[in-house]
């Protein structure tokens, strides 16, 4: 299991575009991916629950990944919220 | 888990600020509300004083026959720096002492009209709720002729288009994809949906789309005992599953073990039809009825009878 915090930049937060986003590159890669943040955990395959926490811009969140392909995959998501949502 | 401060009693509650209005956004910590008594006679070495105290008719005219040294000393050691609030029931006049004592430690002094038993069950009840262990879980919850179905499986297998499915059947949508659960009392798990995505189901190629005001009122709830889980799971060919449904498997659920199925995914398999016999079968064996008991039963019945006519065949040999 591999974990790494973000923080948002994004002017718009976590926003239905870029969860999109977030949501379509974690399903690309077999491990188990959740983001977590406000002491709530959702899987980050699945686009309700990532944008039911309406994360704002600020926000800490942390991405754990699980699985065999886990390098890749936070390798993957790293680089999409680096892009488009944060650091 | 979600904070409470004094602040959200007020909301909820219609409490009179009498005095130590500074103190409003002091936290409640827990659920336990005490009744200050023998502290009024001065015994405080045992005041829990991070809880919320309630001083009711009998503790107040107590405190009205002490003398007003001894009244502004017990106020005083009532107010602690933690002490997140004190309420008075029944809309009772409270003595000077204690409103200058909780202004000056800027404890909130709150007043409320109802009668003491009122007050405190109803204030155990909104804390006790705000304090249930809570967590939130990847799945789809619907209601199926009353049974709480918790939906889950991997991302993809089809949990959101199954619900589709039930909601047009008739059956309630609760949550889709994110379930926030809270465990009640010690046996009972509520689900209920992020307020973000209430009403609403994720369908792949369609998007999202709102379950309420396509099909009605009728069709969406807003929380719901979770009595039942079904796992759903692309079909493994090495994996045995279940055919008899003698053996009952169970999932934890913070404290709570629940029913649970797992279901094999296949193109063609109608998952909705499935799940609605699944929930009306979890009904049945709450009523007492179970097919697959009865069938086993039966079964050893026919097996004794065939050994005993087996028997007499070997003695006419």
């Amino acid at each position: 299991m591999k974990e790494q915090k973000f923080t948002i930049t994004d002017d718009t937060g976590i926003h239905a575009r870029p969860a999109t986003l977030l949501v379509n590159k974690a399903g690309q890669f077999e491990s188990h991916v959740e983001l977590h943040y406000n002491g709530k955990a959702v899987n980050l395959k699945s686009i309700m629950g990532v944008m039911s926490l309406g994360v704002p811009k600020g926000a800490e969140i942390t991405i754990t990944v699980d699985g065999s392909d886990e390098e890749q995959a936070l390798e993957g998501v790293a680089a999409t919220i680096r892009e488009h949502l944060g650091e | 888990m979600t904070k409470v401060y004094t602040q959200d009693l007020l909301e909820q509650f219609k409490f009179d600020v009498v005095a130590g209005a500074n103190g409003v956004n002091r936290e409640i910590i827990m659920s336990d509300i005490s009744r200050p008594g023998i502290e009024l006679t001065g015994y405080f070495r045992y005041y829990p004083s991070k809880r919320l105290q309630l001083l009711g008719k009998t503790e107040l005219s107590y405190y009205k026959d002490l003398t007003s040294e001894q009244r502004a000393d017990r106020a005083k050691r009532m107010c602690t720096e933690k002490t997140p609030g004190i309420v008075i029931s029944r809309g009772m006049d409270i003595p000077e002492e204690l409103v200058k004592a909780c202004d000056e430690a800027d404890v909130p002094l709150l007043r409320s009209p109802y009668k003491t038993t009122r007050v405190v069950s109803r204030l155990t009840n909104f804390l006790e709720a705000k304090f249930a262990p809570f967590t939130a879980m990847h799945g789809v919850l619907v209601d199926i002729y009353g049974v709480g179905v918790l939906i889950m499986g991997q991302s993809g297998v089809g949990k959101s288009e199954t619900a589709l499915e039930l909601v047009k059947r008739g059956h309630r949508l609760v949550a889709d994809d994110s379930v926030e659960i809270r465990q009640e009392d010690y046996d009972r798990l509520i689900g209920s949906s992020p307020p973000l995505i209430e009403h609403l189901l994720e369908i792949r190629g369609l998007g999202i789309i709102n379950v309420m005001t396509l099909f009605g009122a009728g069709s969406v709830r807003s929380y719901k005992k979770i009595s039942y889980v079904i796992n759903l799971e692309s079909w493994d060919e090495k994996k045995q599953y279940d055919r008899l449904g003698l053996e009952e498997e169970t999932m934890k659920i913070i404290d709570v073990e629940v029913p649970k199925a797992t279901l094999p995914v296949r193109p063609g398999r109608n998952l909705a039809v499935i799940i609605e016999v699944a929930a009306m079968n979890f009904r049945l064996k709450q009523m007492g009825v179970n097919a697959a008991e009865e069938f086993s039963t039966r079964l050893t019945t026919m097996i004794d009878e065939e050994k005993t006519n087996l028997g007499i065949d070997y003695n006419l040999e």
